[in-house]
């Protein structure tokens, strides 16, 4: 790089093929790649081409919250003391003056009265979390509607799951940490929760508060997962899932020109640098503006923690709202066998519904990757009516959820609608196994009449609102053909054949029985992609029959 | 049938064929190929491009100007100042100007960064190749059998005493770290099965004391379908345990008219009809602190579990699984109210030790 004096004498310079760099910047890229190698890295990477569609930036909206969060929660750590050493506030907001509390809280109000400009990265904070997980959440549904997890996108889905599931949690920690009366009923909550395991529930509970309930180490405990443990792993992870969709490349919707072993779009420099960096920004503003108007947990008017106080309407953050909810509807079963009390009104909502509803979403490409028996790469993806058990099964998952959710708020629901809170309950209670069903049946059929619509524009052409009058009188509405780009873009998509058993006996009479798993895939496929499943889509016989013999009508 | 797609029929160049000739003859849903790319105004206008650029600097520099006002809002504003803003009411002035100018600075940011892509940069489509993510069949086998080879160099399948200490020591070695974990805290022993009342005797009672007011209570000062909140004597909120110690010693106080109370033991437990219960609710421990006068109805605001008072706080709704325990009760000489002891079942939430 450099030409110093001292050439070595007579040994002649290794001759370099390289061009002499053209400036300085050439120069330093020349001197970093031969240390990194980055031109191999950037040669498949700096020109990336990423199909554009609006539903594949909410993936983006999860990456930049999580910076958010990242950037403001280091600067909170520089004032928040998580603590729950007793000290006696005397700061400027006056109705707290002289009230005892915890460090905890006491520094959480300081930074919301003290340190200027706290308050709003305290706010930015908190709205941050709350749009990263919505975020994370209509992120998965893109990708689950649209078949976007299927093979080679398995892994990368439970990625996601992984990281969904720790964004909740984190969120629990975090808001457990100010040591007010709002979350320190939620902490309370979850030490009922650790206490109904069976067998080892006390001494979890003895050894996660360090004693007995409140104790002194819960809070700096969940400070150090909260701030440390739990965003370490999902920094991991996120780096594992980008790596994999820069790896897998981006799926892209169906259209002319855009097959199974391409992938269309614009390159990643410039058009995505500029539109994905400046929608960091855009989030980013946006959230700080939020956080400007609207205040979000505001924690002096709770009052610090004391365990004999409690506020009504206490709620957990939206996301941990369908465990409230299920937590709510649970009936008081409790079962005493020999000595011992097994809390099953507690333990069957949390440790076996909770996750149950969400492994369900882990599980869900594997399940369906066993019954379709499909061992190819997908990069197109499905229009959600194209699928219709599928989206079926996530709109009823969907709705399951919000049920749940809605259960969490009951009180709210009574008193706001004036309705009994026995009742709300029984309802919630019926409608946890009712609704979804309904959900399913609903929107399968809504898919399959997509489905039929489609079918129709594709044989019979689109509606002009041209009405002619024919020679006898009859009235008709001249329909138009759909451009080749559209009638290729609604029949591109490929209909799964159910998965039929072998015959049940062989050539030679043999009676050869399908094991049970079998059977239930062939069952299950039956299900899926069966008759009644789908409505067979147009082929180009029925188009030209169509088409050539009595022309358009 | 876009498995059949193959390469060739992606158009080399743009503005192919036109769709409805290609449609005429052959297969009519075949692939068109990439459609021509149209060209957006600021493509083929110098002025409009021109303008675009224009507006993407005036965000850029208003974007300036807010982090300006930014800093400007951080130097001036008195923290304390609270202002009315239309619609939001009354908010913390500092507050709203940090957010909305920071707000304004990192949006106007990224507007001209995206109005830039959208109107300045290329917007042609293109296509980029797609490689299969598994390796073909000459890579597959050449990796296994490097692995083969590094396997039987390194003799671990062979070589079974090595294989088996290794797997014992490394299965032994993470308990080090699980031994660690014991000092988070001591054992549970009988600790939840006694409050602080147990520090209550026949020969010493503890006087209860309403938490309102820190005082003793008098029986008669206790009027039918009331509510009072209680901890025991000497127990202050100063206390280095008080979070502890209140979070299963807190009581809930009420008087029912004796004729009204349905549980003998219950009403044998209190004293001319007022009836100590604990306050913490044993489904998962929230204070219970809603009282319906009319039914007796005590309602956790958690959960909604509902506790009938007058009927040894049987649990008439809700996800609790049994009452509340309730703590005998009586006056001593001077006509204040005192325990002689502790609950005579474990308090708050239940766990698989409590026996029934």
């Amino acid at each position: 790089m450099s030409s110093t004096s001292s050439t070595t004498s007579g040994a002649a310079k290794p001759a370099s093929t390289r061009a002499k760099p053209a400036n300085k910047w050439e120069q330093a890229a020349d001197w970093t790649d031969g240390r990194l190698g980055i031109y191999s890295l950037a040669k498949t990477n700096l020109r990336k081409i990423f199909p554009d569609h609006w539903s594949f930036m909410l993936g983006e909206i999860c990456l930049y919250t999580f910076i958010i969060i990242i950037l403001t929660g280091v600067y909170l750590t520089l004032f928040f003391k998580p603590s729950m050493g007793e000290v006696v506030y005397n700061g400027s907001y006056i109705p707290l003056k002289g009230i005892p509390m915890s460090e905890a809280y006491a520094s959480t109000v300081d930074i919301s009265f003290e340190v200027r400009g706290g308050l709003l990265v305290r706010q930015i904070h908190h709205w941050a979390a709350l749009v990263f997980v919505a975020a994370m959440f209509v992120h998965m549904m893109r990708v689950f509607f649209t078949g976007a997890f299927r093979k080679p996108r398995e892994i990368n889905w439970v990625f996601g799951f992984l990281l969904l599931v720790l964004g909740m949690f984190d969120g629990f920690f975090g808001y457990s940490l100010p040591d007010d009366l709002l979350s320190g009923t939620g902490i309370r909550f979850m030490e009922g929760a650790v206490l109904a395991t069976p067998l080892i529930g006390t001494y979890v509970q003895m050894f996660l508060f360090g004693g007995e309930f409140p104790g002194h180490d819960i809070v700096p405990r969940f400070f150090t997962i909260h701030v440390l443990l739990i965003p370490g792993i999902m920094l991991g992870l996120l780096v594992a899932h980008l790596i994999l969709v820069f790896y897998h490349k981006h799926t892209q919707w169906a259209g002319p020109g855009k097959t199974e072993k391409n992938v269309v779009g614009m390159p990643l420099m410039p058009v995505y640098m500029a539109k994905a960096g400046g929608f960091f920004f855009l989030v980013f503003g946006l959230i700080a503006a939020i956080s400007a108007i609207a205040s979000i947990n505001p924690i002096w008017a709770y009052g610090p923690y004391r365990p004999d106080q409690v506020s009504t309407d206490a709620q957990p953050d939206w996301y941990m709202g369908f465990s409230e909810g299920l937590i709510r509807i649970m009936p008081g079963w409790e079962v005493s066998l020999w000595g011992h009390t097994l809390n099953l009104g507690v333990a069957i909502p949390l440790m076996v519904l909770f996750p149950m509803v969400l492994v369900s979403i882990a599980a869900y490409p594997f399940i369906e990757g066993w019954i379709t028996g499909d061992k190819r790469e997908h990069h197109i993806l499905d229009r959600p009516r194209n699928a219709p058990v599928r989206t079926a099964l996530g709109a009823a998952w969907i709705s399951l959820y919000l049920v749940l959710l809605a259960a969490g708020g009951n009180d709210l629901f009574a008193t706001h609608l004036h309705l009994s809170i026995n009742s709300v309950t029984y309802f919630v209670r019926v409608g946890m196994f009712v609704v979804p069903v309904i959900v399913f049946i609903v929107t399968k059929r809504w898919c399959l009449g997509l489905q039929r619509r489609d079918k129709e524009k594709v044989l019979h052409g689109r509606e002009t609102g041209v009405i002619k009058r024919l020679p006898h009188g009859e009235f008709v509405e001249v329909h138009a053909q759909l451009p080749q780009k559209d009638l290729h873009k609604l029949t591109a998509h490929e209909q799964i054949e159910p998965f039929e058993l072998p015959a049940e006996t062989d050539e030679n009479g043999v009676a050869s029985k399908a094991n049970v798993l079998d059977r239930t895939r062939a069952k299950l496929s039956r299900g899926f992609y069966g008759e009644g499943s789908q409505i067979p889509k147009p082929t180009s016989e029925e188009h030209h029959e169509i088409t050539s013999g009595h022309g358009h009508h | 049938m876009s498995h059949d797609m193959s390469e060739e029929k992606l158009p080399e160049s743009h503005g192919s064929a036109g769709h409805h000739e290609v449609a005429a003859h052959g297969d009519p849903f075949a692939d068109p190929g990439l459609p021509a790319h149209e060209p957006r105004r600021t493509d083929i206008d110098e002025r409009a491009a021109k303008r675009a650029e224009r507006q993407v600097s005036l965000m850029f520099v208003v974007s300036m100007l807010a982090t300006i006002g930014f800093i400007a809002s951080y130097v001036a504003i008195d923290p304390d100042k609270i202002v009315y803003i239309w619609p939001l009411g009354h908010v913390s002035a500092l507050n709203f100007a940090l957010g909305m100018t920071l707000g304004l600075a990192l949006f106007l940011i990224g507007a001209g960064a995206v109005h830039w892509a959208r109107t300045l940069m290329s917007d042609h489509e293109i296509p980029a190749e797609r490689h299969p993510i598994e390796a073909d069949d000459e890579v597959r086998a050449d990796v296994i059998e490097q692995f083969r080879t590094g396997a039987a160099e390194s003799g671990f399948g062979r070589r079974k005493m090595i294989r088996n200490t290794l797997i014992g020591s490394m299965a032994l070695v993470p308990l080090s770290g699980v031994v660690l974990l014991r000092d988070l805290g001591p054992l549970p022993e009988d600790k939840l099965e006694h409050t602080g009342w147990e520090e209550a005797t026949d020969a010493k009672p503890l006087q209860l004391i309403n938490m309102n007011t820190n005082q003793p209570m008098k029986a008669e000062d206790i009027i039918t379908g009331s509510l009072t909140f209680a901890m025991p004597e000497g127990l202050s909120t100063h206390d280095e345990d008080f979070q502890q110690r209140i979070a299963k010693d807190a009581l809930m106080l009420v008087r029912i008219a004796p004729e009204n109370i349905k549980d003998d033991k219950s009403k044998e437990k209190g004293f001319e009809g007022i009836l100590a219960y604990s306050k913490i609710c044993t489904h998962v421990g929230c204070p219970i602190s809603l009282y319906e006068q009319q039914t007796h109805h005590a309602l956790c605001p958690c959960h909604q579990s509902t506790f009938d008072l007058a009927d040894g706080a049987r649990v008439i709704f809700g996800p609790a699984g049994h009452p509340l325990p309730q703590l005998k009760i009586t006056t001593d000489e001077k006509g204040f109210l005192v325990a002689h002891g502790d609950f005579d079942e474990p308090v708050g939430p239940s766990y698989w030790e409590r026996a029934r």
